[in-house]
């Protein structure tokens, strides 16, 4: 789960982790109490949305940059103005862009250095990772890539926590000496602390900004959770910003269903993760483009098909659908009445390739048969794959 | 022979009154296995019983292991419990803890990981299908069935498989099974980013074991295992390995899914891994419905025979 960089800031500083003042606001009404609270001086006008490069975004109404210095409370007004409630495009958010509905308003600070921070799980070693660079404020794949020297990481023994001389080392590394390096050590070992005890999927920082006044600052803030451990955390879940997701995504949640929009036009319907993604790698093989992700899980009940065939014909892209189904444990029979039930209730327009393979497929696929509806039946993947692909053509 | 288990294995089922549990229990008895005994904190002294089994109930895992013998645990606990039921299987001692549960938090996979280290015990998963050592009864009746896979489609045999995904495997064992392969272990290690046993890990015992001929691997897109795995068959593997990789199309940064099916970089895609596995000399499939021609093909370069 993903939350706005406003959020992630008032985390930071219930964590002790010092950020510049701000405030959120969600309607132009709110704009002058907002920068009232703010001291005199430049302001940050921050458009809030769950993707990154919003300084160098567009908005769909032609104004260009969600992330403003203004010099002024006035023109930071006028400005946020601009773009609040508008739909900003960047690099991460695809042609469709997403609306700004917050702006956060925060005190322009005086920069001396800027640097990079994050933490986050390192698979080969199943230990968190802090990752630290002197490169901050740009792209941290492009420093990795140019420059892998300038990157430095420190893996966390979960058994001790983050080391005094672990959090050393890296200020060392960083080059940061006298005041800004106290300020710095309390900064890592605090975002530390909050990256563990909230279940944190990363936090990242960049830039994190050293004052000529010797403060250490986050300057900006991105931080996920790890899904699995939001029922341990409702101070967390409560942050989720609905307006960010997909609402066909929030559908397939409540009935269980794993779903993600794509932008092709032959939905699929499968049980299984890798036997979804690999369905949707097996129709681009046959020349087709997959419209979603969606997976059923192990044990799908007719409930749930008829629930994932209304979220499927809910993208208007779809021309087809595939169903692949490998019934393992599962009877393929329940499965197969299941997609009848489904495609009645629904009253499907569109062709559907069906695939069994599994326990009483024979019954199966008797009943789809049975069924009188204008169903094409596949034997293997690849044969379903290329019906459907034929079809929707 | 076969890997980590065997149709002899005596397993205990941490779980085994909850319905998940006890639904697989069942299906694992009607398959012959050996499920000596069954743990559920509270419930000690009680049985489990179905058709003409009775499994007993032990309140702890150390008690179940020391009363019965058994020496491998399969774990269907649910999430906010199940990393302190691994630890409790690694306190006893166990030769192979299997945790089925999907969903246990990263966190308390990283702790756990941590208290593997130095510990005799291997654990498989979590968020897997388990593993199957088929029988020689008729659909491999008879084998060694430890969590939640179809044990009907298997057939004993000479083929290794390795998988993060369960139904995907399912379908590399039904397509080597209806070529008339079979299999000597199928192994699910889980679609989580920190897991027990990785790719690599049971490739090593595949190639240790004399009656595995050749070997499927089956990999997602996150992560670098898969890319591990086949720098090392690259130089310590002598026998035919098939490869697949699930999630070409999927977009940057989402999780589809497997909680560790998430494209994070350059290096991790599918595109990057299937580049290695050619690099490595491993058969790629080109789609899933290729997975045991795959194999086929590779066997056939090395003049080995599969059945």
């Amino acid at each position: 789960m993903n939350i706005h960089e406003y959020q992630a800031k008032a985390l930071f500083e219930k964590f002790g982790v010092p950020v510049p003042k701000g405030t959120p606001a969600r309607s132009a009404a709110e704009f002058d109490a907002a920068l009232a609270s703010l001291p005199e001086g430049a302001v940050m006008v921050k458009s809030q949305i769950h993707a990154g490069g919003r300084g160098k975004g567009t908005f769909t109404n032609g104004f260009k940059g969600g992330v403003k210095f203004c010099p002024t409370k006035a023109e930071a007004k006028a400005q946020a103005a601009q773009m609040l409630g508008q739909t900003l495009v960047t690099i991460q958010t695809g042609p469709v862009g997403r609306k700004v509905q917050t702006i956060y308003f925060t005190q322009a600070s005086d920069i001396k250095k800027e640097y990079y921070l994050a933490i986050l799980l390192d698979r080969q070693t199943s230990r968190p990772v802090i990752v630290a660079s002197t490169e901050g404020g740009m792209e941290i794949e492009k420093v990795a890539h140019a420059t892998p020297e300038k990157i430095h990481k420190v893996l966390v023994d979960p058994a001790y926590g983050l080391a005094d001389f672990q959090v050393r080392h890296l200020l060392f590394r960083l080059g940061l000496t006298g005041t800004e390096a106290k300020n710095a050590a309390r900064l890592i070992r605090n975002l530390y602390t909050m990256y563990w005890e909230t279940d944190a999927a990363m936090v990242e920082v960049n830039p994190l900004i050293t004052t000529p006044a010797g403060d250490v600052l986050a300057l900006d803030g991105k931080v996920s959770f790890d899904d699995n451990a939001l029922f341990r955390h409702p101070e967390i879940v409560a942050l989720r910003d609905l307006n960010e997701e997909d609402p066909k995504e929030i559908e397939a949640a409540k009935a269980s269903l794993s779903y993600i929009a794509l932008d092709g036009n032959i939905a699929c319907l499968v049980n299984g993760a890798g036997l979804a993604m690999s369905t949707m790698d097996i129709i681009k093989h046959y020349g087709g483009t997959p419209a979603n992700f969606l997976d059923v899980g192990g044990g799908a009940t007719r409930e749930q098909v008829v629930a994932a065939f209304k979220i499927i014909l809910g993208d208007q892209n779809v021309r087809g659908i595939l169903v692949n189904i490998f019934g393992g444990i599962m009877d393929c029979n329940v499965i197969a009445q299941g997609i009848v039930d489904a495609v009645k209730e629904v009253g499907l327009k569109l062709p559907l390739v069906v695939r069994l393979e599994g326990n009483n497929v024979a019954a199966g696929k008797a009943t789809l048969a049975a069924s009188g509806l204008p169903l094409v039946a596949g034997d293997t993947m690849a044969d379903a794959a290329q019906k459907i692909v034929k079809l929707v053509a | 022979m076969a890997i980590l288990i065997t149709p002899e294995t005596k397993i205990l089922i941490q779980g085994i009154t909850g319905e998940f549990g006890a639904r697989h229990t069942r299906l694992s008895l009607d398959y012959g296995t050996q499920v000596v005994a069954g743990v559920t904190p509270g419930k000690g002294g009680q049985f489990f019983e179905h058709g003409t089994h009775r499994v007993p109930i032990f309140n702890t895992v150390a008690d179940a292991a020391r009363a019965t013998g058994a020496t491998v645990s399969a774990i269907f606990v649910p999430p906010p419990f199940a990393a302190d039921a691994i630890l409790e299987g690694v306190d006893a001692g166990l030769a192979v803890a299997v945790a089925i549960t999907e969903g246990i938090p990263i966190r308390d996979m990283v702790r756990v990981k941590r208290a593997l280290q130095g510990s005799p015990t291997r654990l498989v998963g979590p968020n897997c299908p388990g593993l199957v050592t088929p029988g020689p009864g008729p659909d491999s009746h008879g084998g060694c069935r430890i969590g939640i896979a179809p044990g009907y489609i298997h057939r004993q045999g000479h083929v290794g498989v390795v998988s993060r995904s369960g139904t995907l495997t399912y379908e590399a064992v039904f397509q080597l099974t209806s070529r008339n392969i079979g299999q000597t272990t199928c192994v699910g290690i889980g679609g989580d980013p920190v897991n027990g046993t990785s790719h690599l890990d049971v490739i090593k015992l595949f190639n240790d074991d004399p009656e595995t001929h050749g070997i499927i691997l089956i990999g997602e897109i996150g992560g670098n295992a898969e890319v591990e795995a086949a720098r090392w068959i690259k130089a310590h593997c002598r026998k035919p390995v098939a490869g697949f990789i699930a999630g070409a199309t999927a977009p940057a940064g989402r999780r589809m899914g497997h909680a560790g099916a998430i494209v994070g970089g350059t290096e991790d895609t599918a595109a990057a891994k299937i580049a290695v596995f050619q690099e490595c000399g491993i058969e790629v499939a080109i789609t899933p419905s290729d997975m045991a021609d795959a194999l086929l093909r590779a066997a056939r370069a090395k003049g080995v025979t599969l059945s």
